[in-house]
């Protein structure tokens, strides 16, 4: 009887029921649609994070200084072409100071550690090209603070090419931690710890195809020929070094002999990462230590702009949605209550009892909430996909001026440029939120019907008449 | 079966207040038919409210085999409702949305009576008063004598020993106003059940060996018709 009284009712008042659990479902559409876009947008940031320091890092240890001093030079040697150029620079990445290896053992041995590797971010400079008949001017640029400014200043342009590399020297005694876990191995192999000493690199796929370079060849840098024994693709567009060295080989290039400027630390578990920045902290109070969680505070560019607008427009707008469906199925309910007190009124004249006449009002808000759910779900999971289709990728700029680390990046030095695509993603236990929120919408219209309802007397059965 | 004594029934309090019931007082034995006469207005409806279980009274006491309703609680009222009153009303009162059948079968569900039971039972009552044939039709299909006789039947499914009905010819025209009268009385005789009819229709009233006139909040026992 429950059921088919339910569902006639409802049969009856179709367009209302209609009205309804189409508000409740774009309601709960929104907050579906919503939700997976924040998650999508969550997952990009981690992405976006893994890429710059790996999956395997809970903490990033650096120390903000201004840049070592450039260790290589623009030098044309006395017996080459002097109309003729092929050099290499490398400095350590600005705005970070450099710092004695042995830190990362200290920090290791910390509370709340797991493990800690130290790495050397470089950047490489790359000059190539034809110089011009006026001779150098040897002496300002051995001087010059910004070598890129000073040789661009004296040579024309577009007779001498300028070309920016990052260089990262990575602990091959543990590759699980650091810049090269955030990499997908896609040909060779990654370093061991026999490498250390060796000439070898692994290089960035895009990079090693720009460069034309494969598994096997090798790679002149700095007056070194590295070979190449693997080939790595970042998690993110954008993310990662383009050549990766081992640690000494990298110091060697710099001039910085058991220097490093970045310890990459993985935490016991995720619970402790705060005791760990603690601990590190303490333990150097010159040090700057990044979690995870402050590194996405700092990203900046559409992806935060994507984090902002699903965060807080999308969530209001659909809690007003939300707001808005329930009251119109809690009026709309109230109404047709309303005009049912003469039945209502008689059911309880015949021995209903007030509970279960609430009960079936009840029922049928509850049903109208999981049809408007049901619809809504489908309503949701439709925009994320339309989201995911439609949406750019999204990009996330991190500026390492702000005492951030990272390796610097191709072009820019200062800050890198990461771009991710946006998946919204509908998990099943967003399903199960958007299910228990339909009901509670169905329940809260449903409890103001049915207490309409269960203050409606059975002489109401008869008060009509008179 | 009932005694009410000097039973008041008052609407509203202060200087607006309405005196529905003034101080009735009545006696009802098991099994009688009984109409209450009397012009709208007059109280006719509260009396059947209070007789039912579905208001109590101001003062005095309406005493129901024994109890006195206005003691009871709201669940006992329900139960009492549930199982020993049948009520008829004179707009029908069938939910529009169940079929003939499934009218019926409402009066059984407070009873607990489930399934293949409780239909079994409706169409019997159905097939009493004559209306078999059109069970699974809605209301609305009905006409006004086919709705009322669903209206009995419910009445009469739960086997109650008190039928009370509110104007019950009110709603309908001449031809079928007997026919429906007919059949309460028909119902009366083979049920042995208590009937209570309140009409202001005087060929209604006719029909009942007892009558009674509600004026101005008081009950007046009418000479039986002849005496």
């Amino acid at each position: 009887m429950f059921f088919r009284y339910l569902a006639r009712e409802l049969r009856r008042r179709s367009k209302q029921a209609l009205v309804v659990s189409l508000g409740l479902a774009v309601g709960i559409g929104l907050v579906v649609a919503v939700t997976a876009m924040a998650t999508g947008v969550q997952q990009a940031q981690g992405t976006v994070l893994h890429s710059l320091y790996g999956v395997g890092t809970d903490i990033t240890v650096t120390r903000s200084g201004t840049g070592g001093p450039p260790t290589g030079r623009f030098q044309v040697g006395a017996g080459s072409d002097r109309k003729r150029i092929s050099r290499d620079q490398v400095l350590t990445s600005p705005g970070q100071a450099s710092f004695d290896a042995s830190e990362a053992d200290t920090i290791a041995k910390l509370d709340g550690v797991a493990g800690g590797v130290g790495g050397l971010d470089l950047s490489l400079i790359h000059l190539n090209g034809k110089l011009p008949k006026i001779s150098f001017p040897r002496q300002g640029a051995a001087s010059a603070g910004a070598p890129t400014a000073q040789s661009s200043a004296v040579v024309t342009p577009g007779q001498l090419k300028v070309s920016t590399s990052s260089v990262a020297g990575i602990d091959t005694s543990n590759v699980s931690i650091g810049p090269l876990s955030a990499t997908q191995l896609a040909q060779g192999r990654t370093f061991a710890p026999s490498d250390a000493k060796r000439d070898v690199a692994i290089l960035d796929a895009s990079f090693a195809k720009q460069k034309g370079l494969g598994v096997g060849d090798t790679i002149t840098i700095g007056g070194t020929s590295f070979t190449i024994v693997g080939i790595t693709s970042p998690s993110a567009q954008g993310a990662g070094s383009d050549i990766y060295l081992p640690l000494t080989r990298a110091q060697a290039l710099a001039h910085a002999k058991g220097r490093i400027n970045t310890v990459y630390v993985k935490a016991t578990s995720s619970t402790t990462i705060a005791t760990a920045k603690h601990a590190i902290m303490q333990a150097d109070p010159n040090a700057t230590v990044s979690t995870s969680s402050d590194l996405a505070k700092q990203v900046t560019g559409s992806l935060s702009s994507a984090s902002n607008l699903a965060s807080k427009l999308g969530s209001w707008l659909s809690i007003a949605a939300l707001v808005t469906a329930v009251a119109l199925a809690t009026l709309l309910t109230l109404a047709a209550v309303g005009r049912r007190v003469r039945e209502i009124g008689t059911l309880k004249a015949i021995g209903w009892r007030t509970r279960r006449v609430v009960g079936q009002v009840m029922g049928e808000t509850l049903v109208l909430g999981l049809i408007g759910g049901a619809v809504g779900i489908g309503l949701g999971i439709a925009g994320a996909w339309i989201v995911t289709k439609v949406a750019p990728s999204l990009t996330a700029t991190v500026s390492s001026a702000q005492g951030l680390v990272g390796p610097p990046g191709t072009g820019n030095p200062f800050s890198r440029t990461i771009s991710v695509a946006l998946h919204a993603s509908v998990t099943p236990s967003l399903v199960a939120t958007a299910v228990g929120l339909s009901l509670a919408g169905g329940a809260i219209a449903g409890l103001f019907g049915g207490w309409r309802a269960a203050r409606m007397r059975p002489a109401d059965a008869i008060r009509q008449v008179v | 079966m009932y005694e009410l004594n000097d039973v008041t029934k008052r609407y509203g309090n202060g200087r607006g207040s309405v005196d529905a019931l003034a101080g009735v007082d009545l006696s009802i034995g098991d099994g009688e038919f009984v109409a209450i006469q009397g012009p709208t207005g007059q109280g006719k409806s509260t009396l059947l409210q209070l007789l039912g279980g579905m208001d109590r009274q101001t003062s005095g006491t309406v005493v129901y085999d024994g109890r006195e309703l206005g003691a009871l609680s709201e669940g006992q009222l329900t139960r009492l409702r549930a199982h020993d009153l049948g009520f008829v009303f004179q707009t029908f009162n069938l939910i529009p949305t169940l079929s003939s059948c499934e009218n019926v079968e409402t009066a059984l569900v407070p009873l607990g009576v489930h399934g293949v039971e409780r239909r079994r039972r409706a169409e019997e009552a159905l097939a009493e008063v004559g209306l078999s044939h059109r069970a699974a039709h809605l209301p609305g299909e009905l006409s006004g004598g086919e709705q009322q006789r669903t209206a009995i039947a419910r009445a009469l499914v739960k086997e109650p020993r008190v039928v009370l009905a509110d104007e019950p010819t009110g709603n309908l025209d001449q031809e079928t106003r007997d026919e429906i009268v007919g059949l309460l009385e028909e119902l009366w005789t083979t049920h042995g059940v208590t009937l209570i009819v309140v009409t202001h229709d005087d060929l209604v009233a006719m029909r009942a060996p007892r009558r009674m006139r509600l004026e101005a909040g008081r009950v007046h026992e009418e000479l039986p018709m002849g005496a």
